[in-house]
């Protein structure tokens, strides 16, 4: 056993995230080129199929989800903290968008290289790239706020409280109509339009989709860059010696404290550039989709893809966000037409998720592709037997016991 | 105090109660600079109670903790440990699922500066830290012995090799002190002459006082220059090992209440 169970040098590691970067970068201009230059000109059965399993709205939200994905995995899989709330900071991010990047305060006319529709200058009006940082900016601040008095608590005290808080944050958005005569959500009407994207002197409005997908991408790849350069650092590394042992950590002079709340901001931070981010794809910013079962989804994504691994993390975001947002209704539409019955299967997601989630923790904890597999698999290239490995995965437990 | 040396550590008066369990009963204890000491005593005594006052896991329930000239008592465990007070575990801690050389930059956290932003563009700073970091990691694995085992899981070394592992991790917050809570358990006879020879060094290469909690006899006796006995949680003798070898009440401790495990332990 002991000779298999080498673990990749770094240069190995960096030598797959590599390939990784470039399967990546490879599909998203693919996505990009179709789009952008084949589908316009594409039949129209060519159309509608692409329109129907591969629209480029689903596209863009995938990688946004990504995006969120990876931010809570730096808390869940990096740290280890469990957090059931991290829609909260999906909203919060939106509602900074619906604020700055909108009509929605009439009673001000503030334009700062922003981009308010024509003839209708009232509102405030930021440009796109500051109220990304903007957004990110302010759920990080909530992020801490949030951490600072729970990250002390056991972690199943620390599971509900976030659970708590990614329930209140979107009920005060629904109820933020008025707020002693203050409109400040626009309530379940919610804030529309938000406006368009406007970067480098072009227009990134809802019939530029290709564009704005590769808008996305940019984001999704740059927090992929901001995961692996963290992971492999001195803020890594001491996010998973907590993750592994707590208690050891300290005793290494990891100060606790201030290490969670850091994870727990960047993962903030991460979850309000998908809100700002979102708003823009959907042109608006609507209460009643920052439900719990997005925090489950984002979570799902995170143990499916093996927690603490990005690119385990990166394709379980791509495969349930393209589940829950494409393929429950096709294959919901195919199963129906074919059977004569009329079920609504995308109603079933939450069920979907919420099964798959007890599943992984039961039979799997480690994910699809957890991190040590990976790097097992990357760098013995003599190692081609993954039975062996799993195996080894299977030992540790026992191990565990032996010396506890 | 037999030695001339100041103590680097200075336990005055620590008691601590679990519920109705007295665990360590006002127990006092200096290591002096420069020292290897042991503390000895049968399962339960309270050894690994007292060290985790010591480290700061354990608020004690009264008595007070002098490091390096201060009170450390009630300091948060990440300050008493990055302050240069290390330690080993009973129960091996080691973090799984991160590299040997991972674990023990991992005690080097408080002495590095990288932030977010030096660490995602890899500033030159942050570069040359992390490179001078590596190097002192291997510095340590080469000087307990495992070298090569840089890249491997710290789950998947063997028995020995976590505990070696355990000490490099230790002497990675460049300790003045280090704590061992029974490192030769598990060892065979060879592994345990040998570690005699490796505590030894650690003293005059690594410029750092030992405290030893060991079972193994043969060990405490080579190497301890001052060994403290405890039974029940009270400290029942103090001395020189060829004091404590005929001291009554130790006999007494050792083969009149657990006789078995005196057998066991006494080599
Ligand atoms: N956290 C705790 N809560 C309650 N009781 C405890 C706790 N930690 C230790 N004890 C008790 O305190 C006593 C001393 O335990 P301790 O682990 O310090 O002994 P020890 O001398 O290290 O023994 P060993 O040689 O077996 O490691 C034991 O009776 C133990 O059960
Ligand atoms: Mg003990």
């Amino acid at each position: 056993m002991a000779e298999t169970t080498k673990a990749a040098a770094p240069a190995h590691t960096e030598n797959s995230n590599k390939k990784w970067a470039i399967g990546f970068l490879t599909v998203v201009l693919a996505i990009y080129a179709i789009n952008k230059f084949y589908i316009p000109t594409a039949p129209a059965q060519v159309k509608t199929f692409f329109n129907a399993w591969f629209s480029l709205t689903s596209m863009g939200e995938i990688m946004i989800y990504i995006l969120m994905a990876l931010g809570l995995n730096i808390v869940v899989g990096y740290a280890g903290l469990l957090d059931l709330g991290y829609v909260a900071f999906w909203a919060l991010g939106g509602y900074v968008a619906g604020w700055l990047m909108s009509g929605q305060f009439d009673q001000w006319q503030i334009n700062f290289f922003g981009n308010p529709p024509a003839g209708l200058p009232n509102g405030i009006h930021l440009n796109f790239l500051l109220v990304l940082v903007l957004g990110g900016v302010f759920t990080a601040i909530w992020g801490v706020i949030i951490g600072a008095p729970t990250l002390r608590l056991k972690s199943d005290y620390l599971a509900l409280v976030t659970l708590g808080f990614g329930e209140i944050i979107p009920q005060i958005m629904v109820n933020g109509e008025d707020i002693g005569g203050f409109n400040l959500t626009n309530g379940t009407k919610g804030i529309n339009p938000v406006d368009n994207i406007k970067l480098f002197g072009h227009e990134f409005g809802p019939f530029q989709l290709a564009d704005k997908f590769l808008i996305y991408a940019s984001l999704a790849g740059l927090m992929i860059f901001f995961s692996l350069r963290l992971r492999d650092g001195r803020l890594g590394r001491a996010w998973l010696a907590i993750r592994e042992d707590e208690l050891a950590a300290s005793m290494m002079g990891v100060p606790l404290m201030r290490t969670k709340l850091a994870s727990y901001a960047v993962g903030a931070t991460a979850g309000g550039v998908g809100g700002v981010a979102f708003a823009t794809l959907i042109g608006g910013v609507y209460a009643e989709r920052f439900n719990f079962q997005v925090s489950i989804i984002i979570l799902s994504m995170v143990v499916l893809g093996g927690m603490g691994n990005v690119w385990g993390v990166l394709v379980g975001a791509t495969l349930l966000a393209w589940v829950n947002n494409t393929g429950l209704v096709q294959f919901g539409n195919i199963i129906n037409s074919a059977t004569g019955k009329n079920i609504d299967f995308p109603s079933f997601n939450f069920l979907i998720f919420g099964v798959l989630l007890i599943l992984m923790m039961l039979y799997r904890r480690e994910g699809f592709l957890p991190e040590a597999r990976v790097r097992l698999i990357m760098h013995e290239e003599e190692f081609s037997d993954v039975a062996v490995v799993t195996d080894d995965i299977e030992v540790e437990g026992v191990h565990h016991h032996e010396h506890n | 105090m037999s030695t001339t040396n100041n103590p680097v550590l200075d336990a005055q008066n620590i008691s601590v109660v679990f519920g109705g369990l007295v665990a360590v009963n006002d127990v006092s204890f200096t290591i002096p600079e420069g020292s290897i000491v042991s503390l000895i005593g049968p399962n339960g005594a309270g050894k690994t109670t007292f060290f985790n006052v010591l480290t700061g896991l354990y608020q004690p329930t009264s008595g007070d903790v002098f490091f390096d000239g201060d009170n450390i008592t009630g300091r948060a465990p990440h300050k008493i440990s990055s302050g240069g007070l290390a330690r080993t575990f009973q129960n091996i801690r080691l973090f799984g699922m991160m590299t040997a050389q991972e674990n023990v930059m991992v005690a080097m956290h408080s002495k590095m500066k990288a932030g977010v932003w030096a660490t995602t563009f890899r500033t030159k700073k942050q570069k040359r830290e992390e490179a001078e970091a590596r190097e002192f990691a291997q510095e340590l694995l080469d000087f307990v012995g495992i070298g090569k085992t840089t890249h491997e899981y710290a789950r998947n070394l063997s028995y020995g090799d976590q505990r070696r592992l355990e000490v490099a991790r230790a002497l990675a917050l460049r300790p003045k002190v280090v704590l061992l809570d029974e490192p030769t358990a598990g060892m065979n006879p060879n592994e345990s002459a040998a570690f005699v020879e490796f505590v030894r060094r650690l003293r005059t290469e690594r410029g750092v006082s030992v405290l030893l909690i060991e079972h193994d006899m043969s060990v405490v006796m080579q190497v301890s220059e001052r060994i403290t006995v405890l039974d029940q949680g009270q400290k029942i003798a103090e001395g020189s090992p060829s004091e404590i070898k005929n001291n009554p009440r130790v006999i007494e401790a050792y083969l009149g209440k657990s006789g078995s495990e005196a057998s066991q332990n006494v080599n």
